[in-house]
């Protein structure tokens, strides 16, 4: 038996709903309150951090202190020829020239947070995502290796696992247990030690709290020999860090991309 | 010649007895008059191949596995295995990519759009040309996967998609591109496919034989079928001309929609999309005038076929001209510093090489011999197309790597030289596509036989 014939006006009625609705959903999707608004709010915190050069001396401290807090993989000569040595914080040498006076300036580069992130967009599977509090996240688990989000990001503060990490055998021993190693073909990043922050949420928790600012810090801003990094809750207008981004110093990193980093640098004076 | 008129040339499936007949050294079995446009366009799909074709087919299939070697290796290692650093974080598996992708465009193109606007000259190339297009672009969507840092987690991207990723949109055109092309070079192969097993069910072997029977669905040739497969591809035709823009809009938008300096232009869309049918269309040339010279089919792919397309090829050339033009003075005028490090590179940096020879083979090679009718001969265009192809695959080179090397801010060692990986797994996607290819010339019948012979019934169309 053949089966009933489709109304050419019911078929057409269905392909017309159909349509509109992809056209709403994607204007849904397109269209959406960035997700800062929201969280801003909300009320919530929403985590920045300031940077002065004009006190940073170079020394790289904030630099080793990230690798091991994160169980960066240590990398060798085969690995740093190649370029494919990971450090969520790197110095971003700087030259300037003016007539014969040159000066060198040195840029602690932690990602940069973005409040309107390039790379969590081309995300083809939601592996990097901006989660409330305005950390840019990375799902390993999800992570497809296709590194578009690396190519996307302009401040080139996202990393690939080339290859398997490797680490001597007396390192593997103090690995941090709050975070996990990755593995070959993911892509990784700076999360503003969240592990921390999840250590202060549990503690705040028990003792029947919410967070405070002061809660947590992240690696690079405890280990500062020179207190040039400052963290803290850029929603709260009281705040340090608030307060030091305010200053006529105060820069961020490609302002003029605008993807409104969460770290601010203060210039040299 | 109406399909009525049609059918009667495509005989439903004989009854026994047969009467082979024998016709330019081949038995053929038939029981209706022997059709020369079929016999000579059919002949290569009996005739026993030569030495070359087995040399040809080993070569082929060494290199290949040489590859799935090679890609195995890389699975092992990581993608350390490659030339891929920070910041060059994408090399030649993009560029082939899109490569591969840009050729199976002209497939799509000449058959839909030739078909769409009944341009005489098509007629010889539809068939080529879709397959093409359905055998390049496995290997363009292979060469993204083999770019994969973890090949094995490919489903993420339907399990847990993200809409605003142009590679998720990339996922979705491409493989709708992939499924509609196959179908509509399927539906166009059906009456030849019948005409094989009608025709060749002595001369093919029994596996042939049922491979015929089953493909041809039954096709009678009937009024009524034929009526329907012209409404469907007609239909097709037109779904498929908007498909190829935007399939390749999608593809140069993983590269225009980030911000990074010398791939952030709008002009990249359509300068992707007609350097894919530029490309595209001297590959179908290259492989047409191989299957011209193989099988002798002088007869029925003339000097005037070539020469209509060759003009085709240099309309698209100075079109690509136009285009790289209004990119790079832009960028030019615009003197934005991060922008101009990238065109500097290019233009007169350690790039420059690659960039020039790129243009050299794109447009000032090929311009003055399709443009000058004296140069305008098939030997010509033999070289020409190679040259073109070469050409365009450095165009898509010098848009990928240079802008790697130049990132806004100054990190890493900004250069790249592929690895033997990758070079391996080029050249064995390349070898795969060919070898496809020559294994259907040897299967299906590579000129469209229903195209060629409804052009020959009405010759006063011919000429334009």
């Amino acid at each position: 038996m053949r089966p009933e014939k489709t109304n050419r006006g019911d078929f057409l009625k269905t392909l017309f709903i159909a349509l509109s609705s992809l056209i709403a959903f994607s204007a849904r999707v397109f269209a959406s309150k960035p997700e800062d608004e929201a969280v801003q709010e909300r009320g919530e915190h929403r985590w920045g951090m300031v940077i002065d050069l004009d006190r940073c001396t170079g020394c790289q401290a904030c630099v080793v202190a990230c690798s091991v807090e994160n169980n960066q993989m240590l990398g060798g000569p085969e690995e740093a020829s190649m370029g494919r040595i990971i450090r969520w914080l790197k110095i971003l040498p700087k030259t300037e020239v003016e007539g014969r006076h040159i000066r060198q300036s040195l840029i602690p580069m932690p990602c940069q947070q973005c409040e309107d992130p390039p790379c969590t967009r081309v995300c083809p599977t939601s592996a990097t995502f901006m989660n409330p509090e305005g950390i840019v996240g990375q799902v390993y688990d999800r992570c497809i290796g296709c590194r578009y989000c690396v190519n996307a990001c302009p401040y080139t503060c996202k990393f690939f696992n080339w290859g398997e990490p490797r680490w001597p055998k007396d390192v593997e021993k103090p690995f941090n247990p709050d975070i996990s190693v990755r593995y070959k073909g993911v892509v990784e990043k700076c999360l503003f030690c969240h592990h921390r922050l999840q250590r202060a949420k549990d503690k705040a928790r028990a003792e029947g709290r919410p967070v405070k600012e002061n809660d947590y810090i992240p690696a690079c801003a405890a280990s500062c020999p020179a207190q040039a990094i400052v963290f803290g809750d850029i929603n709260n207008p009281e705040s340090e860090v608030s307060k030091l981004a305010s200053s006529h110093r105060a820069y961020k990193m490609l302002e003029e991309l605008g993807t409104k980093p969460k770290i601010t640098y203060l210039r040299e004076g | 010649m109406t399909p009525g008129q049609l059918s009667t040339l495509v005989r439903p499936k004989p009854e026994l007895p047969y009467s082979p007949q024998f016709q330019s050294g081949i038995w053929w079995e038939t029981r209706a008059k022997l059709d020369p446009v079929e016999s000579r366009i059919l002949s290569p799909l009996v005739k026993k191949p030569n030495a070359n074709f087995w040399i040809a087919v080993v070569i082929l299939g060494a290199i290949f596995l040489w590859g799935l070697i090679a890609w195995a290796w890389q699975i092992k290692n990581g993608l350390k295995a490659t030339g891929l650093n920070a910041p060059v974080f994408w090399g030649i598996y993009l560029v082939n990519f899109v490569f591969f992708i840009g050729i199976s465009h002209a497939g799509t193109l000449i058959s839909s759009i030739l078909r769409i606007t009944d341009t005489e000259w098509r007629r010889p190339f539809t068939r080529a040309a879709e397959a093409i297009t359905v055998f390049s672009l496995p290997f363009g969507a292979g060469s993204v996967i083999v770019d994969l840092g973890r090949p094995d987690r490919l489903l993420n991207v339907i399990l847990y998609p993200h809409f605003t990723s142009p590679i998720l949109w990339d996922v979705i055109c491409i493989s709708t591109y992939m499924v509609t092309s196959l179908l509509y070079f399927y539906l166009a192969l059906i009456p030849d496919i019948a005409l094989c097993r009608d025709k060749l069910s002595v001369a093919a072997g029994p596996i042939r034989k049922f491979l015929y029977e089953t493909l041809s669905l039954g096709w009678a040739g009937s009024e009524d079928q034929w009526k329907t497969l012209h409404k469907i591809t007609a239909g097709m035709s037109v779904f498929l001309f908007v498909l190829v823009i935007s399939v390749h809009t999608n593809v140069s938008f993983v590269f225009g929609l980030t911000t990074k300096p010398g791939w952030h232009t709008a002009v990249i869309g359509p300068y992707f999309v007609v350097g894919a049918i530029f490309s595209g269309v001297a590959t179908v040339i290259l492989a047409m005038i191989a299957i011209r010279k193989w099988f002798h089919l002088e007869a029925y792919l003339t000097e005037s076929h070539f020469n209509s397309i060759a003009k085709f090829l240099l309309g698209l050339c100075c079109f690509w001209f136009y285009f790289t033009m209004v990119e790079f003075l832009t960028v030019f005028y615009g003197r934005e510093t991060a922008h101009m490090a990238v065109f500097n590179a290019k233009f007169f940096g350690e790039y420059a090489w690659l960039f020039w020879t790129m243009f050299a083979c794109c447009f000032l090679i090929p311009l003055p011999v399709l443009a000058i009718k004296k140069f305008r001969t098939i030997p010509n265009l033999t070289w020409l197309c190679v040259v073109i192809n070469i050409g365009m695959w450095l165009e898509r080179y010098t848009i990928i790597v240079p802008s790697g090397t130049r990132p806004y801010l100054t990190w890493g060692i900004g250069r790249y030289t592929p690895s033997w990986v990758e070079w391996s797994i080029t050249a064995a996607w390349l070898s795969g596509f060919c070898l496809l290819f020559i294994v259907f010339t040897r299967l299906f019948p590579i000129l469209t036989i229903w195209e060629v012979k409804e052009g020959m019934e009405s010759p006063a169309k011919e000429k334009t």
